[in-house]
């Protein structure tokens, strides 16, 4: 296995305020890796560096092996580092279709191209059908519900064609059922070889889906292992309890 | 369809209308037609407020002015014809400060884009030689027929009109306008699904300042003097926004139906109240209303209210779906 994405000792401050200290982590090649710590343990900013949105102030990140020197999201997700957002932001004067093959590909000279293109159509169509959007395919985003939003953002990244996908509490503010319909999705898409990070509050479906799980605590990895093993890990109950 | 009846009309029109002041008030209301139109590209469907766009107006101006007193490019229809290359050259000149410009984001860029306008201002006040300072540049008047002087600028505006609303309906056709609109709502996001925003928002801008200035030129040889503080005037600016907010931004047709609304009126009140600038009390009145009854602007407001009475008629249960696809 080799690693996917290396943070070394990635360190970011506002102001007076260290949000991550030295962090360390990496994610392997075809794992679903989950990454857990109490609230302000630096989890979002990891997120942030790691996908180009804040410039770190010190360390290295790592995206297959090449060391990412410019923060950039654009040129990441055209690498195939490629996020969601915590309250699944759509674009919601754009219509379902549209929200998918808007991340889709595409180059500079095709900017002007028709809108959406059959080919294009066709391979947002198969994505609708296998999240169960079909019937709102020419529906504004605006008009979705949450739930459904959350997963037309999840079918948005994979248009891109991405090869680690990194979901910010996904199964955040979403019915049991429709955490069932995510984790089957994750799963199916591990079983495809997609890589993910997963930054996650739902416990049992971390302990689940996850292997192996990091624990951040104050900007600093305190663990790292298959679930059952963090679960036990005498630092991470002193961080979660307090001590 | 639409615009080929609308177009075919406007171009019949100085035939119905020969009274010069009709087609002096059409030649205004076409150019700023063509300025919302433009306008919109960046402001619109990109949702970027630029409040320089008259200094792409301005230079665009300048570059006739110059283009006379400097290069002599001669009179007649010559001037039309350099037309293009003024757009296209201050479109190229446009991306760097575009580049500038998209630093920033929502009510920063507005100022920082109001600053360029009073930056080329200046230039034009200071750089005597070129512009001629506060004393201006003085277009010979061209030697058309007295009966049909204004149609050759009246073809011309419709001609820039006609061009920018091509642009606009080509744009928000295209993938450019997908990416502008993911701008609009959401640009974080758009960068992290890899939309090259940059490369987005500066097109739009270039073709936005290249058909301003085309504008320009046309006004500054209708016009035949031009002075610093009118061809650079942020009350152009302003009408260009209004209008665009009035009629609905990001629509086609939008800017154009503001333009229509708004140029007669402030003739009229600028009739009524004697060449004051009373009539700005006017425009603030718009916007007033604009913000508390219209917060989208005409097109967008009507066109929810159709498509809810149609939901209306149509039976129980078959709501949604039926409204969203007429």
């Amino acid at each position: 296995m080799t690693a996917l994405l290396e943070v070394e000792a990635a360190s970011k401050r506002f102001g007076g305020v260290v949000a991550v200290d030295g962090c360390t982590l990496s994610v392997q090649a075809g794992t679903i890796t989950g990454l857990i710590g109490p609230n302000g343990s630096g989890k979002t900013t990891v997120f942030n560096l790691v996908t180009g949105y804040l410039p770190a102030d010190s360390g290295t990140i790592r995206f297959d092996g090449r060391v990412v020197r410019r923060p950039d999201p654009t040129r990441l997700a055209r690498r195939g580092l490629i996020r969601t957002f915590q309250h699944a932001r759509v674009f919601p004067n754009l219509t379902v279709v549209e929200n998918l093959v808007l991340a889709a590909p595409q180059r500079w000279w095709q900017a002007g191209s028709v809108r959406v293109s059959r080919a294009e159509r066709a391979l947002a169509d198969d994505l609708l059908g296998d999240f169960n959007l079909t019937a709102h395919a020419g529906t504004p985003a605006a008009e979705l519900s949450f739930g459904q939003r959350k997963l037309l953002e999840f079918a948005a990244t994979l248009m891109s064609r991405p090869r680690l996908v990194l979901l910010d509490e996904p199964a955040a503010g979403v019915n049991p059922v429709l955490v069932e319909t995510i984790e089957r999705h994750i799963r199916r898409l591990h079983a495809q070889g997609l890589s993910f990070l997963v930054v996650e509050h739902d416990m049992p479906l971390v302990m689940r889906l996850c292997d192996p799980v990091i624990v951040l605590d104050r900007g600093r990895k305190i663990a790292e292992g298959p679930a059952r093993q963090v679960q036990q890990d005498a630092n991470v109950l002193d961080a979660y309890l307090g001590a | 369809m639409r615009a080929a009846l609308v177009f075919g009309l406007l171009s019949a029109l100085p035939f119905g209308f020969t009274a010069a002041w009709v087609q002096n008030l059409f030649i205004f209301t076409l150019m700023y037609a063509a300025l919302a139109s433009a306008w919109n590209i960046v402001g619109g469907y990109c949702g970027y407020i630029s409040l320089g766009h008259a200094a792409f107006f301005g230079v665009g101006a300048y570059a006739v002015g110059i283009a006379f007193t400097h290069w002599t490019i001669g009179g007649g229809y010559r001037p039309f014809y350099v037309l293009p290359l003024v757009g296209l050259g201050v479109a190229l000149a446009s991306v760097p400060i575009g580049w500038v410009a998209y630093r920033t984001r929502a009510a920063t860029f507005a100022i920082v884009t109001i600053t360029f306008l009073f930056v080329a201002q200046q230039l034009a006040y200071n750089l005597r030689s070129l512009t001629g300072g506060s004393q201006g540049i003085a277009i010979p008047t061209p030697s058309f027929p007295v009966a049909s002087y204004d149609e050759p600028f009246y073809y011309a505006m419709l001609g820039v009109l006609a061009l920018s609303m091509l642009a606009s309906w080509y744009v928000r056709e295209s993938k450019l306008g997908l990416s502008l609109v993911s701008i609009r709502d959401d640009e974080d996001r758009a960068r992290g699904l890899g939309v090259q925003t940059t490369f987005a928002k500066l097109t739009a801008f270039a073709v936005s300042a290249g058909l301003v200035a085309m504008a320009g030129g046309i006004w500054a040889y209708y016009i035949a003097f031009i002075y610093p503080q009118f061809a650079v005037d942020p009350l152009v600016t302003i009408g260009m926004v209004l209008m665009v907010y009035l009629g609905g931004r990001g629509t086609l047709w939008g800017p154009v139906l503001g333009a229509f609304i708004l140029v007669p009126a402030q003739q009229y009140l600028a009739y009524r109240l004697g060449a004051s600038e009373l009539y700005l009390v006017g425009y603030s009145a718009v916007f007033l209303v604009v913000m508390l009854l219209l917060p989208r602007g005409i097109l967008p407001s009507f066109s929810d209210r159709a498509r809810r009475m149609r939901v209306r008629r149509l039976p129980p249960g078959r709501h949604t779906e039926e409204a969203v696809a007429s």
